[in-house]
């Protein structure tokens, strides 16, 4: 690696929950297929047994929330960067069917609008459409316990698990860019794709969505969870 | 109203806001996505281009790329591409949803 050294985050450093095409070599975008093809069919499978037919406009209204969610870019210093709401999602309607309906908002977002590659679709719908839900439905699952629908704790376990389960998604986003450089590279060590290594994209990563929007996602979970506390708290029962 | 209307209601209001999502980060001079440049970007940044990213980068043409509709305001754009791209996913999972829930 003696020809190339590592290039400085640059100024418009930001977080990136859409890897582009290109940025992942195939061992990383071809695995992460690999891996998210079972889960598609584990989540197709759980979701024909277990969803009833009057869920399914939710699930629809689910997947354009989070797409419109992500399109609400907030700015912060020299870096924007948005909230999700697959946690919320998760809450709603189970991490198995939330698996479904972020994917499809995911393949929207990159076949029409080039947000996110295609061949690292398999990528982003592993980071945001199956480590976010399942993390964030684990851990409201665990702070709330057997707690009543309507306890304050529910409404604090849903921020705490909007903001652990993005910050584990940026995470794992960083640690598939920043292997690249070790797996991919030209004789004299040039990377062939993302040119960051690990030590750069992990603490950069981590670092915004740690300090910002990790809170965005959290307040976002947080209020609509309060929210429906009050208003359909059928919904949170459901899913309990 | 029923519980549903006043969730479209809340989903339409939140599209409505989409253009202050391309807006903010713009007047406030804030750069885009970390880990998100287009190829000649990245060149800039660290001086040249990673050749599987300049083999690569094109392998899709989306037919409207980075929310932006020709011949439209940016802004407008946004807002329009907010609205398709909404239709399309809550189109799309209604269609899934109404598949594998059939089945049972």
């Amino acid at each position: 690696m003696a020809a190339w050294s590592a290039p400085p985050p640059g100024k418009g450093w930001c977080e990136a929950v859409h890897i582009p095409d290109a940025y992942l070599g195939p061992y990383t975008w071809g695995g992460a297929y690999a891996v998210m093809v079972p889960i598609w069919a584990a989540a197709a499978g759980k979701v024909g047994r277990t969803l009833r037919s009057s869920q399914v406009p939710l699930l629809a209204m689910g997947s354009a929330f989070v797409f419109v969610v992500m399109m609400l870019n907030i700015p912060v210093g020299p870096t924007s960067g948005h909230a999700t709401g697959a946690v919320l999602l998760a809450v709603l309607v189970g991490p198995w069917a939330s698996v479904i309906a972020i994917s499809v908002a995911l393949a929207i977002q990159a076949l029409l609008f080039g947000d996110g590659g295609i061949l690292s679709l398999g990528a982003n719908c592993f980071n945001l459409a199956f480590v976010m839900p399942f993390a964030g439905y684990l851990i409201y699952q665990a702070i709330s316990g057997r707690c009543p629908i309507s306890s304050r704790r529910r409404t604090l376990a849903a921020a705490a698990a909007g903001y652990l389960a993005l910050n584990l998604a940026a995470v794992s986003t960083a640690v598939m860019l920043g292997i690249q450089p070790a797996l991919h590279h030209t004789a004299s060590g040039q990377p062939l794709y993302c040119p960051f290594p690990l030590k750069v994209t992990v603490p950069v990563m981590a670092g915004e969505h740690l300090l910002v929007f990790g809170w965005a996602e959290a307040a976002l979970t947080g209020l609509a969870v309060a929210y429906f506390q009050r208003a359909q708290p059928d919904l949170l029962e459901a899913a309990r | 109203m029923s519980f549903r209307a006043k969730l479209l209601l809340m989903l339409a209001g939140l599209a409505l806001l989409t253009p202050l999502g391309l807006l903010l980060p713009h007047w406030l001079g804030a750069g885009g996505a970390w880990g998100e440049w287009g190829p000649e970007e990245l060149r800039k940044m660290v001086g040249y281009l990673p050749p599987g990213i300049r083999r690569l980068s094109g392998v899709w043409q989306a037919p409207i790329p980075d929310y932006s509709p020709p011949r439209l305001h940016p802004a407008v754009g946004y807002l329009v591409s907010g609205a398709v791209g909404m239709a399309a996913a809550a189109g799309l999972t209604l269609l899934l949803g109404r598949l594998l829930a059939r089945r049972k």
